[in-house]
């Protein structure tokens, strides 16, 4: 009996560890490759198990090559700007309505929660032509603003709101109320930070879907100024001949951020891209 | 008690100054550009227009031209394909998966940790660096492994390079990318079923086999229905694996509806056109989601 038992758990290690070298190979290959040095010995390791391995002439040379390449340390500002700014405005901007709509009453409520349900299905990639004319004609293209503006209102993150704040206690604004606060200082003192989870996981989500996306500013942006990391990424690939370090340091300065976030922050990671299957 | 009613019912301003933002950026960003979208879908607009011939209004003309189109269809064929090989390998494999994890077993959370952390990988990184392991000659990763398990049986694959094999290249990583999603909401699926179910059922004399199919199985279906619908909307809007690899190509073999509008519409500067096409994509992510949301109940009752 307990043979049997240590069999099955020693069968299970192994599945489990053949499934862990899939999943984690490829990122250890990119960020291992990003500190070496020698392009061809690059090459020459991908068909041996040297690829994950950090052998051979190992150093800073690469990311020193793409700060001098590109102009890392723009692309870098301006993600973090268009990633940070559009992830507060998204949390406020979208709580706010969430809000509104759970607790708040107004005439042609209903019409609005029917309207943010029903925009919901609507996928932006339907709409990113129109939307490309229109701020050409607001005069944003190649602006920072053209890149946070649009992504801010999203009628899902609404709707994780409006779920979130019906299930606070309705006690607890009595209270308020009773002490003369209006909604608007109840929202933002007192609902706010009972939906934490919430903020935490759309923050997350906005924040992961914007550090990576290449299609909108491949768009809107044209001189460098403007443009994130995933176009200077986009570029360094795209240029002949390919330098494989230089293209694994970038990759690594993009991913390594996200990866200690998400080693910190796993828990909220986790229950956040859980909770957008658990929907209505 | 009735004052607190009163108060809190009361119609004032707040609900209006809460939601004006969100409605008019809902407004000018997605309401307006989806009703310029079918509006343009029935011109010959193009991205600036000729101020000699303007626009016109072509009624059906774009429609006409895209059942033409072999293009077109190409791309809703490679959508197709998509969807029918990568679904069912993902949402098998995260099944999978989330069973594995969900073992009682020291240091799972390292696993589920690890099987995870692909997801948040942008798809961007994912496609660059499984580019280089897919490599065309005998020195790439992947076919040094299949030459390797296989003493050298198995021809070259040229994969990104060949029409045959482009798409399911492009699958391959997307599902390495995407299947820790489908396995946590899974796993979440696994963990709400009561243990005494399967002491029940173990009681009964059940084996392990009909547990799994009698219990876990049922007891699983809304998060199975979630995940397949929710991976079939996500194949239907396959487009940055296609924009930072093979630009639809060799021959058309990776073009998809949405890279097809991009391509006609930011590209080729054929905006009637491609909100054609925007608009024949919208009805079926539309469709599908209706699917969802109809099954999502069916479920629940």
């Amino acid at each position: 009996m307990k043979n049997k038992k240590l069999f099955k758990n020693l069968s299970l290690y192994i599945i489990l560890i053949f499934f862990t070298l899939i999943f984690i190979l490829p990122t250890v290959l990119m960020i291992v490759t990003a500190f070496k040095q020698d392009e061809m010995q690059i090459l020459k390791d991908m068909n041996s198990f040297r690829a994950f391995l950090p052998v051979g002439d190992i150093g800073f040379q690469n990311f020193k090559d793409i700060f001098l390449r590109l102009p890392l340390t723009l692309f870098l500002k301006n993600s973090l700007i268009i990633t940070i700014l559009t992830i507060v405005l998204n949390v406020i901007v979208n709580s706010m309505l969430g809000y509104a709509l759970a607790r708040t009453q107004f005439k042609g409520k209903k019409v609005i929660l029917t309207i943010v349900i029903s925009l919901m299905i609507i996928p932006g990639e339907a709409v990113m032509l129109p939307l490309l004319l229109l701020v050409n004609k607001m005069n944003l293209i190649d602006t920072i603003t053209v890149q946070i503006l649009p992504s801010i209102a999203e009628a899902f993150t609404i709707f994780l709101f409006y779920q979130a704040f019906l299930e606070v206690p309705k006690e607890i604004e009595e209270a308020a109320i009773l002490d003369g606060l209006n909604y608007i200082q109840i929202y933002k003192r007192i609902a706010m930070p009972l939906v934490m989870p919430t903020i935490v996981t759309t923050s997350i989500l906005t924040g992961l879907g914007k550090w990576g996306d290449v299609l909108w500013p491949t768009m809107v942006t044209r001189g460098e100024r403007v443009r994130p990391l995933a176009i200077g990424m986009q570029q360094l690939f795209t240029t002949q001949p390919q330098r494989w370090g230089d293209i694994f340091a970038f990759a690594a300065l993009m991913v390594i951020p996200i990866l200690i976030l998400f080693l910190i922050f796993q828990k909220h990671f986790i229950r956040s891209i859980a909770s957008t299957g658990v929907k209505g | 008690m009735k004052k607190i009613k009163k108060l809190l019912y009361k119609r004032d301003k707040s609900g209006y100054i809460l939601s004006i933002p969100a409605l008019l950026l809902l407004f000018v960003f997605v309401i307006l550009p989806f009703i310029m979208a079918i509006y343009f879908s029935f011109t010959n607009r193009t991205f600036i227009p000729n101020p000699k011939l303007g626009t016109d209004f072509v009624g059906l003309d774009n429609y006409k031209t895209l059942l033409n189109d072999p293009v077109f269809w190409k791309a809703l064929g490679n959508n197709i394909y998509f969807t029918a090989i990568a679904v069912p390998i993902q949402v098998t494999l995260a099944l999978l998966l989330a069973i594995l994890v969900n073992q009682k077993l020291k240091g799972i959370t390292f696993f589920r940790t690890v099987f995870f952390s692909p997801v948040v990988i942008p798809m961007l990184i994912v496609s660059i660096t499984w580019s280089l392991f897919f490599t065309p000659t005998e020195n790439g990763l992947i076919n040094s492994i299949i030459s390797f398990i296989t003493f050298g049986q198995v021809d070259l694959i040229k994969w990104l390079y060949d029409p045959s094999t482009a798409m399911l290249s492009i699958i391959i990583l997307s599902v390495w990318q995407g299947v820790g999603f489908q396995m946590i909401i899974i796993l979440s699926g696994l963990q709400a079923i009561p243990e005494d179910l399967y002491e029940s059922a173990s009681i009964d004399g059940a084996t392990k086999w009909k547990q799994f199919r009698y219990v876990t199985m049922p007891m699983l279906r809304n998060n199975l229905v979630f995940v397949i619908t929710s991976s079939i909307i996500m194949s239907f809007k396959l487009v940055t694996q296609v924009l930072v690899l093979t630009q639809g190509g060799p021959l058309n073999s990776t073009q998809t509806l949405v890279y097809l509008i991009y391509q006609s519409g930011y590209i080729d500067q054929m905006i009637g056109y491609a909100s054609a096409i925007a608009v024949v994509f919208f009805i079926i992510v539309f469709t599908l989601s209706i699917i969802q949301q109809k099954f999502t109940k069916m479920v629940e009752n």
